[in-house]
């Protein structure tokens, strides 16, 4: 049996940890970035995010002031069992994680701050066994503000997919923060094309899909969108994007929904294990 | 690429879209709660708790001061959501806005009528911003908590032109 205080402790501990680090996956990728471009400003932009991010870990701070909503993708076995309710502990690990962040969460239409960043945003995905994974995702609202939907016909193709994808990035241009990361979600119906699109920028940072064709699909996007020069900040430049990740699920005939989630270059994630 | 230090009292006329400066001196803070509130104020007639005259405003929300800090981690947001608002602050004064990301074309239209400038940082340095804030003050809006109203002296940010006071823009 879990105890939910033993949760909301591990949970908050680890979302802390995680709020005060950008993924060093990410970190390599914007040193690479910064070595290929040719273009002054956005070196002098890309100069500065990774002197950012080394200030922020010497000096235990947060890369970025927008320590976002937070979101939890839970992995949870369908024998397990609690000595109380999950969700509950769930938003307590946020809110001992949140206790010196930014406290960014209001309700949509009186605007009232809950002061504590809760409630999370919450998926959960049930399976076989008794386990509990937690995944953590800081989203900020720069980045989640310039997603997007499209449903597509599926003569559209993969051609189709690509044009949604860069439609959605030029349309975005510097406001989420470039260079990006894009988790693409290719399939299912409207809710979960986006709830993929989540799924992918959880997958380790710059790693191509297991499936090939998936993976090209991926290298594809990227490439059509990094030619499109909105480059880091969008002062130009060959980087506007560092990676693709693009999930897919079976979708119907009659369908082809493309997901776009834009992931800011702070990328700040971790995984819990429990049990 | 040269760097052009500046100051509140330098000449902003003089500087060009793509320029990147040096700034030193004093900015507000104040983003999407603040504005709305400055605005509601002016076409009251009231007055405002800054003195908007020549000012900068830094559009930025900062994580809480911990303890023995100056300032919480402090990077720019988006300024397209002051948009409908900033026309207004620069007929009242605001000459200095500071953030990250496009402007509408009314704002571009009111800074050259008003001679302002507008100054990117780089969105997401907000531990780099912090370390270049040498004094933070509370001004107003304490209840918005983090969109609250403060004043903060800085040495060294490094920004860029991004639209200058004819009404060139590099984004």
């Amino acid at each position: 049996m879990y105890k939910c205080e033993d949760i909301s402790k591990k949970l908050g501990e680890a979302i802390d940890g995680a709020l005060k680090r950008v993924d060093s996956d990410v970190l390599r990728m914007l040193k690479v970035a910064y070595e290929k471009e040719t273009n002054e400003r956005a070196k002098w932009a890309l100069a500065q995010i990774i002197e950012n991010d080394e200030v922020a870990e010497r000096t235990d701070s947060y890369p970025c002031q927008d320590t976002g909503i937070a979101m939890l993708m839970v992995s949870v076995g369908q024998d397990a069992s609690f000595d109380g309710s999950l969700e509950k502990a769930l938003n307590e690990g946020v809110r001992i994680g949140y206790r010196d962040a930014r406290k960014s969460i209001a309700h949509p239409l009186t605007r009232l701050n809950t002061k504590d960043n809760t409630p999370a945003v919450i998926y959960y995905n049930v399976v076989e066994g008794n386990g509990l994974e937690v995944k953590f995702l800081a989203k900020g609202a720069g980045s989640e503000n310039m997603g997007g939907v499209r449903m597509l016909t599926p003569s559209k193709g993969k051609k189709g997919i690509i044009n949604a994808v860069v439609e959605i990035v030029k349309e975005a241009g510097a406001n989420p923060c470039p260079p990006i990361l894009l988790g693409v979600g290719v399939g299912g119906s409207m809710d979960k094309a986006t709830l993929l699109s989540k799924t992918a920028l959880l997958r380790k940072c710059g790693q191509p899909s297991a499936d090939e064709e998936t993976a090209e699909l991926e290298k594809d996007i990227l490439e059509a969108v990094n030619a499109l020069r909105i480059g880091a900040q969008g002062l130009g430049g060959v980087t506007t994007a560092l990676a693709c990740a693009v999930e897919t699920a079976h979708t119907h005939i009659g369908m082809l929904p493309v997901a776009v989630t834009v992931q800011c270059h702070s990328v700040r994630h971790t995984t819990v294990k429990f049990g | 690429m040269k760097t052009i230090d500046i100051n509140n009292e330098c000449d902003i006329e003089t500087l060009r879209a793509g320029d990147a400066v040096s700034f030193s001196g004093v900015m507000y803070t104040a983003r999407d709660a603040a504005h709305k509130r400055f605005v509601e104020a002016l076409e009251k007639g009231e007055k405002l708790p800054i003195d908007l005259n020549g000012s900068a405003i830094y559009y930025a929300g900062p994580t809480p001061t911990r303890e023995g800090e100056i300032i919480g981690s402090c990077g720019p947001t988006t300024s397209s959501r002051m948009d409908d608002y900033a026309p207004t602050l620069m007929d009242a004064g605001l000459r200095v806005m500071i953030g990250k990301g496009k402007r509408n074309s009314a704002v571009v239209e009111s800074m050259i009528k008003n001679k302002a400038v507008y100054l990117i940082a780089v969105g997401g340095a907000a531990a780099l911003i912090k370390s270049r804030i040498t004094a933070c003050e509370d001004v107003a809006y304490l209840d918005l908590g983090c969109e609250a109203v403060r004043k903060l002296t800085v040495r060294d940010l490094p920004l860029l032109v991004a639209i200058d006071s004819k009404g060139n823009s590099i984004l």
